[in-house]
C-alpha cells in the first residue's frame, strides 16, 4: 500500500490485521500455548540432533554411553565420516556417485518429454487428444509397485540388468503422469493470446514451445525438478528392485538400508551413513524452501 | 573394400557403444555416461523436433506425435502393460504357470500371517493421517504470526526433505536398547531410567512395535499437514473472523467454531493426501525391521513376497490389494482438491 493511497480505505484493513495480530498475540502470552508450541518443536527436532552429535562422536564414545553427555565430556571427530566415506567396508563414496548418476538423468528426461507431451495437450490439436489426457491423469495413482515385476523380468531380458538403465527407465516412466499433468495446468493458464500472436507472426510449434512459453514456464519447472531430484534422491522401492545387491549402480539408500541390517550397532558408521545421505536434500530444501514447498505439495499425490 | 573388414568394424563399434552405455565401473566413467546419455537424449529430442518443424504447414498429428508421443509410449510400456500383467498373474501360482483363480486373494485375507500384515495396514492408515494432521493444525495455530514462525516451520518441515532411510536410523537410535545394568544410548530408555522405569525394547515388543514404527511417519508427515493448513488458515477471510469475534469467541472457540469449520475441504485433502502416502509406506518397515517381529504392512509383505519368497501370485496380488485401496482415497481426494481450488 503506497503513501498516497487515501487513508480511509487504509485504515479499516490495517486495523483489521493488528486486531488480529494482537489477538494472536495475546493467544499466544497463554503460557501454555508457547509451551505446546516449544514441545512439538523440540520433538521435531531432538532425534535429528541426537544423531548428528553422534556422528562427530569418537567411536568409543558411542559405545560407552549416550550422545548427551557430550555436554560433560565434548569431544568430536570427523573419523566417522572418512570411515563412512572411504572406509573398504562401506565406501559411501562411490555410492554417492551411485546416487547423483542415478539422479541426474532421472530429473532432467522426464521433465523434457513432459514438457513437450504437456504442450500438445495444451496447444496442438489432434484426435484423441482430451481422452488420452484423461487417462494420463488416471495413470497418476498406479502404485509403483503394481508395475515393478513385470518391468523387472523385461529389463532382464532386453539385458538391462546391471547397469542404470532401469532405474533411469523406471524414474522416467513413473514421474511421466504427475508431470504432464502439473505442467499441463501451468502452460493452460498461459494466455491465449500470447500463443496465437506469436503463430499470427508465423511461427510453428517448436518455435511458440521454447519463445513464448518455456521463458515463462520456469517457477513451475523449477519446482517440479526439486520435487522429482528429491524423490529420486531418497526413492529406496525402485533402486533396490532395480539395482538392489549391484554394488556398482545400486545409490546410498540402497547400501544404508543394508547397513541397517548388517551391521545395526555400528552407530558411528550408521549416524555418519544417514548423513551423507541426507546432506544434498537439506541443502536443496533449506536454500530452495519456496520451490521445494510448491513442489512437495504438487506432487503429494505421487507414487 | 573387403567388406569382412566393414563388417569387422561395425561389430567392433556397436560393442564398444553397448559397453559404453551399459557397463560402468569407475566414478568418472559413470558421471561422464549420465553426461552422455543426457546430451543424446537431448540431441535426439532436438533432432524430432526440427525434422517436424521444417515444412511450412505440418501436419497436427504428425507434430502430436513428436512431442506427446515419447512419454506416451514410456507409459504405456512403464504402466499400462505392468499393470495390466500383475493383475493377470495375481490369479496364477507363484511362478506364474497354472491359473489358480482367487486363491491368492483368499491366502491375502484368511492366512493369519497375512491378517497381522492386514492389521497393520489398517493402524497405520487410521493413526498416520490423524495425528499427523492433529498436530500439524495444532502447530500450524501456534505458530502463525509468531517471531518465530519461519524457524519454527522450518524444524518441523525438515523431515519431509530426508529420506524416509534417514529417518527411520534416526528414530532407530531414539529407540536404541541396552541392558538395564549399563548406560543407555537411545534417548527413550535414557527417558525412562530417569523416571526409574526398565528401560524397554521399543523396536521388538509386539505388537507395541507397530506404533513406535508408525511414529516416524507421522513425525515426517505432520511438515507436510502443517504447511497445507497453515496457507488455508491464512485464506480464510476477514469478515469471517471478525463475525467470530463479534460473537464473543477467542481462542479455543475461535479455533474450534471458524478456524476448523473454514478448512474443511483443506484438512481432508490433508488427510486423504496423507492416507494415500501411508498405504504405499515401504521404506520405514523395511529398514527398521525388514517386516519382522510382527510389524509388516501390506507394500512391504508385497516387496517380501515377490522378491524374497518369489511367489509372483502372491506379490503381484498384494500390489494389486494396494491399489485397489488407493482408488477410493483418490477419488476422494481428487474431488475436495476441487472444491480447495475453487475457494482459493
Amino acid at each position: 500500500m503506497t503513501t498516497s493511497t487515501p487513508p480511509v480505505t487504509a485504515a479499516p484493513i490495517t486495523s483489521g490485521v493488528q486486531a488480529r495480530a494482537t489477538k494472536l498475540r495475546k493467544r499466544l502470552s497463554n503460557p501454555w500455548a508457547s509451551l505446546a508450541a516449544v514441545v512439538i518443536a523440540v520433538l521435531w527436532t531432538i532425534p535429528t540432533v541426537g544423531l548428528l552429535v553422534t556422528s562427530f562422536r569418537p567411536e568409543a564414545d558411542i559405545t560407552r554411553n549416550g550422545w548427551w553427555n557430550v555436554v560433560t565430556s565434548p569431544r568430536f571427530t570427523f573419523a566417522n565420516y572418512e570411515q563412512a566415506l572411504f572406509g573398504g567396508q562401506t565406501s559411501l563414496a562411490n555410492y554417492f556417485v551411485n546416487t547423483l548418476v542415478v539422479t541426474l538423468p532421472s530429473v532432467v528426461i522426464p521433465i523434457s518429454l513432459a514438457l513437450l507431451a504437456a504442450y500438445a495437450f495444451a496447444w496442438i490439436d489432434f484426435k484423441g487428444r482430451d481422452f488420452l489426457f484423461v487417462a494420463v491423469f488416471a495413470l497418476q495413482i498406479v502404485p509403483i509397485q503394481v508395475t515393478l515385476i513385470p518391468l523387472l523380468t523385461q529389463y532382464n531380458q532386453w539385458g538391462l540388468s546391471g547397469s542404470f538403465w532401469p532405474v533411469w527407465l523406471s524414474h522416467t516412466m513413473f514421474a511421466l503422469p504427475l508431470a504432464i499433468f502439473l505442467l499441463h495446468n501451468f502452460m493452460k493458464d498461459i494466455p491465449p493470446s500470447l500463443v496465437e500472436a506469436a503463430r499470427v507472426d508465423g511461427a510453428g510449434h517448436v518455435k511458440i514451445f521454447f519463445r513464448v512459453l518455456m521463458p515463462l514456464l520456469v517457477p513451475a519447472i523449477a519446482s517440479f525438478a526439486i520435487f522429482q531430484f528429491l524423490w529420486v534422491w531418497n526413492d529406496l522401492l525402485v533402486s533396490l528392485t532395480f539395482a538392489g545387491g549391484r554394488p556398482n549402480v545400486a545409490p546410498l539408500t540402497v547400501r544404508i538400508a543394508e547397513m541397517v541390517g548388517t551391521r545395526g550397532n555400528d552407530w558411528f558408521l550408521l549416524s555418519a551413513g544417514a548423513f551423507i545421505s541426507m546432506i544434498v536434500p537439506v541443502i536443496v530444501f533449506l536454500s530452495l524452501q519456496r520451490y521445494f514447498v510448491r513442489g512437495m505439495m504438487a506432487g503429494s499425490v505421487k507414487g | 573394400m573387403d567388406w569382412e573388414y566393414v563388417r569387422y568394424y561395425v561389430n567392433w563399434l556397436t560393442g564398444e557403444i553397448r559397453d559404453f552405455l551399459l557397463v560402468a565401473n569407475s566414478p568418472g566413467q559413470k558421471i561422464v555416461l549420465a553426461v552422455v546419455v543426457i546430451a543424446l537424449f537431448v540431441a535426439v529430442m532436438a533432432l524430432l523436433l526440427w525434422l517436424v518443424d521444417r515444412p511450412r504447414n505440418p501436419r497436427g498429428w504428425l507434430v502430436a506425435s513428436v512431442f506427446a508421443g515419447p512419454a506416451l509410449l514410456l507409459i504405456g510400456f512403464g504402466l499400462v502393460y505392468p499393470a495390466v500383467r500383475t493383475t493377470q498373474s495375481s490369479f496364477y501360482d507363484r511362478t506364474s504357470t497354472t491359473f489358480v483363480g482367487w486363491d491368492n486373494y483368499v491366502r491375502a485375507f484368511s492366512e493369519s500371517e497375512f491378517q497381522i500384515v492386514l492389521r497393520n495396514t489398517a493402524l497405520w492408515v487410521f493413526l498416520v493421517p490423524i495425528l499427523a494432521t492433529a498436530i500439524g493444525l495444532v502447530y500450524a495455530v501456534l505458530v502463525d504470526r509468531t517471531k518465530f514462525e519461519k524457524l519454527a516451520k522450518t524444524l518441523v518441515f525438515m523431515p519431509m526433505a530426508i529420506s524416509m532411510v534417514g529417518a527411520s536410523i534416526i528414530w532407530k537410535f531414539v529407540y536404541d536398547y541396552r541392558q538395564a545394568s549399563s548406560p543407555q544410548t537411545g534417548l527413550l530408555n535414557q527417558v525412562l531410567v530417569w523416571f526409574h522405569v526398565e528401560p524397554q525394547q521399543f523396536i521388538l515388543s509386539q505388537p507395541w512395535n507397530n506404533l513406535f514404527l508408525i511414529v516416524v511417519m507421522i513425525w515426517i508427515q505432520t511438515g507436510f499437514a502443517m504447511t497445507i493448513l497453515s496457507a488455508s488458515i491464512r485464506a480464510i477471510p476477514e469478515d469471517i473472523i471478525e463475525a467470530g469475534r463479534l460473537d464473543g469467541l477467542s481462542g479455543i472457540g475461535m479455533f474450534r467454531h471458524i478456524t476448523v469449520p473454514s478448512i474443511r475441504p483443506a484438512l481432508i485433502v490433508v488427510l486423504t493426501t496423507i492416507a494415500m502416502a501411508t498405504l504405499k509406506v515401504f521404506d520405514i518397515v523395511r529398514t527398521m525391521t525388514g517386516g519382522n517381529f510382527g510389524t509388516s504392512v501390506v507394500a512391504n509383505e508385497f516387496y517380501t513376497q515377490s522378491f524374497r519368497y518369489n511367489d509372483k501370485g502372491l506379490g503381484a496380488t498384494l500390489a494389486v490389494i494396494l491399489f485397489v485401496l488407493v482408488i477410493p482415497l483418490v477419488v476422494y481426494n481428487v474431488r475436495q482438491m476441487r472444491k480447495v481450488e475453487e475457494i482459493r
